[in-house]
């Protein structure tokens, strides 16, 4: 492939939605007027929502006989996904057959990583955005969303699409931290789009965490970066990230341990592990559901590729014990905490979120291990629950917009109702329970098997960790059970709002039963991130 | 600039640096804090440009001029107009010096400077290992930019004001860009850049908030944000 094409490619899925959002502010400013009157009449339609909340959201359930307003631009969105997906296909073939590839004097650098990272993030932005459309629709009858708060949806989600693009595919470790802290930034008004109290409360949190947490991220990448200096590495090259691999061991073990563990609990942060992770419940049950499904699905595992980078380099300069030690506690945390709070949760989308500190730290679990096989497992286990958490959270989005309530108590009988709405949710549930065929029941069996291989205090770890599973099992299955079986009135559904979310479970099966033609791909990149 | 002096005048500049951060502490009227806060990023941006002075780098001391005008210019101007906003806002109501005041922080004043004191004694300790990896005047005086750090965790614990949680995540950013100057003039450009950019924007998005939070809640007691837990 010539230089100019891997060039585009690798420009392709970060520049896309970038310039989608663009496209979106454009058409705001040409179609103001329009959009002034939109706004008057949302404007009443929020104050009658206000005084009969309730009896609006019964019309709405009501299938109108009046012709529906359609809102072809929602469909626009789409395009990014499409792009990302097609670099990512390309790359894919190029990379396993010839190694990374690197534009624009190294700055940015596709090796099988990225790659699967960025099949992961396209799939999971095909679900969120396919899906948006009908919620937002439900959003804008119900009377919460005006066309400028849509506009204003469209635009960050694109931006936020292009951070985490950017993240995956730079080789400069400062620009990975900028581009992850910018998705703090742009994800921030997402989740406090309702001027709620709850909404500002976990817009606050998740801003003043996140962005605290992080900057303990870049300290430590300054420290890595001053280790680097000192060994004698050039400063344009110093926070190149083959770079560091290359010349780890010459770098000083004691400030490079000081800069590993800042950057652990940094980026942890962002990945949802303790003892940063007070913002995510939050957060992801305030989220307009696609946006809660890119950020669980997506969000968190692109801060934790951040985590596998820096590992290759601190096991090379430290050897493995450190970073095993580490995250072995620290996933251990985490998943006691998930499954603690997963038995007393009543409300689903907070269930949500807990189950994805769950998989989070069986991801962390299986880095800590470190073997071949484990390192596979873990961007399996990165796939498959990205998939089935975007499917969950996009149906829980539908759920709480059919039933006004975010309560599980209050939730009953979903498949009489809504039989494709609720099937489509209690899949994705038993996806999350890793049962077969869905992928997540291959990698957790994979993370068991090499946990167990790995000597005694790792599977002391491990069987822990398993035992805490089970216990997560038992509360997700018991409160889906509840808000699934029982008697309802049937309701309409219509058909694209079914489609992204069968994509996404039929992916999740099919990864689940052969790899197929990814197979390569996954071992090239469990191989880039230190699987020997 | 002779050597003397150029330890002397850096080590004057982290001194100033370190007694801001400590000030912060002490001061409870938010005015004040913000005012404060300039004048840290004062010392910073005299910190980046004696270091650029000293080994001849112009585009250090472009950084350098480039961090004073955002530290000590820009972030303070939007810290104040939240302020006014807050204050005037109030004022109808007859609660705008609980507004602008840090009445009840979590640990009082006495024990927090107590604790500044341990926390800059623990980075310290931290810090052995950077300063001995390449001992120079810059590098001895690295502790100063974690103490900072350290510091700027522990307001955004303990203050129950928005703003004052601002000013401590400032704070702790603060420190951390003085750490990778004093230990390595700056780290690259473009990250420098985009670190910059990331600051601004999230002090913007906080700063959006904090009104909004004083519309949904009537105050910006961070006290009152129980809505949502577990």
């Amino acid at each position: 492939m010539s230089p100019t094409a891997s060039a585009l490619l690798l420009t392709a899925p970060a520049a896309a939605p970038l310039l989608v959002a663009g496209a979106y502010t454009l058409s705001g400013a040409r179609a103001r007027p329009p959009a002034a009157a939109f706004a008057a009449v949302f404007t009443q339609a929020r104050k009658r929502a206000s005084a009969q909340g309730s009896v609006l959201v019964q019309q709405a359930l009501v299938p109108t006989t009046t012709r529906r307003k359609r809102y072809p631009t929602d469909w626009v969105a789409l395009v990014s996904p499409a792009v990302i997906l097609t670099c990512g296909s390309l790359l894919a073939a190029d990379v396993v057959a010839d190694g990374p590839r690197t534009a624009y004097s190294g700055l940015l650098r596709a090796d099988a990583l990225t790659v699967w990272m960025l099949l992961v993030i396209g799939t999971v932005a095909l679900i969120a955005c396919g899906s948006a459309p009908v919620y937002l629709r439900g959003e804008r009858e119900a009377g919460r969303a005006s066309e400028w708060t849509v506009r204003r949806y469209h635009v960050l989600v694109q931006a936020f699409l292009a951070a985490m693009c950017l993240a995956v595919l730079t080789a400069n470790l400062g620009v990975l931290w900028v581009a992850i802290e910018a998705t703090t930034i742009v994800t921030a008004f997402l989740v406090g789009h309702r001027h709620t109290r709850t909404s500002v409360e976990a817009a606050w949190k998740y801003v003043v965490i996140c962005s605290a947490g992080i900057a303990l991220a870049f300290l430590g990448t300054v420290l890595i970066y001053y280790a680097a200096r000192q060994a004698g590495i050039t400063e344009a090259w110093a926070l190149d990230w083959p770079t560091l691999v290359a010349h780890a061991d010459r770098l000083d073990p004691a400030v490079t341990r000081l800069g590993i563990t800042l950057i652990v609990l940094g980026f942890g942060a962002k990945a949802g592990l303790v003892p940063l992770h007070a913002w995510l419940p939050d957060a992801h049950s305030q989220a307009p559901a696609p946006v809660s499904a890119l950020m669980s699905g997506v969000l968190l595992s692109v801060a934790f590729t951040a985590i596998l980078r820096y590992r290759v380099i601190a096991d090379a300069a430290l050897g493995t014990g450190f970073t095993r030690v580490l995250l072995a506690a620290i996933a251990l945390l985490t998943l006691a905490l998930a499954a603690g709070l997963l038995l007393a949760q009543r409300d689903y989308k907070r269930m949500l979120a807990y189950s994805s500190m769950e998989h989070m730290s069986l991801i962390a679990l299986a880095t800590a291990i470190g073997s071949p096989l484990a390192l596979s497992a873990a961007l399996l286990h990165v796939a498959g629950h990205g998939l089935a958490k975007s499917v969950a959270f996009c149906a829980s989005g539908r759920i709480l917009q059919l039933t006004g309530t975010t309560r599980m108590g209050r939730v009953r009988g979903l498949i009489a109702r809504t039989p494709s709405l609720g099937g489509a949710f209690g899949l994705a549930a038993v996806a999350l329970m890793a049962f077969p065929p869905f992928s997540l029941f291959a990698s957790e069996l994979g993370i068991a098997r090499a946990g167990f291989a790995a000597g005694t205090g790792l599977s002391w770890v491990t069987a822990a960790a398993l035992l805490l599973v089970l216990l997560a099992f038992a509360a997700l299955a018991a409160r889906t059970a509840r808000m699934l079986l029982g008697t309802g009135t049937p309701a309409h559904e219509s058909s694209s709002a079914v489609w992204p979310l069968a994509l996404g479970l039929a992916a999740c099966a099919a990864l689940g039963v052969a790899t197929g033609p990814l197979t390569d791909l996954l071992h090239a990149a469990a191989h880039a991130i230190g699987g020997q | 600039m002779n050597g003397g002096l150029y330890t002397q005048l850096l080590d004057l500049a982290c001194g100033l640096f370190l007694l801001a951060a400590v000030l912060v502490l002490w001061v409870r009227e938010l005015a004040v804090i913000v005012r404060i806060f300039a004048l840290q990023g004062i010392a910073l941006a005299a910190l980046a440009v004696l270091l650029g002075a000293h080994e001849q780098r112009w585009d250090l001391i472009g950084v350098g001029i480039g961090i004073g005008l955002l530290r000590a210019g820009v972030l303070p101007y939007l810290m104040r107009r939240a302020l006014a906003a807050i204050t005037a806002d109030r004022q109808r109501y007859g609660t705008a010096v609980a507004e602008s005041r840090e009445t009840q922080p979590l640990v009082n004043v006495a024990a927090s400077l107590l604790t500044a004191a341990l926390l800059t004694l623990l980075a310290y300790a931290v810090a052995r290992p950077l300063t001995e990896l390449n001992p120079t005047p810059a590098t001895r005086a690295l502790p100063v930019g974690l103490a900072v750090v350290l510091i700027g965790f522990f307001v955004l614990v303990t203050r129950r004001r928005a703003l004052a949680q601002v000013v401590g995540f400032l704070l702790l950013d603060n420190g951390i860009t003085a750490t990778a100057f004093l230990a390595t003039s700056g780290v690259p450009l473009i990250v420098e850049l985009g670190v910059s950019f990331d600051v601004l924007l999230a002090v913007l998005v906080l700063q959006i908030l904090t009104t909004r939070m004083r519309e949904a809640f009537g105050t910006t007691d961070i006290d009152d944000l129980r809505e949502l837990h577990d």
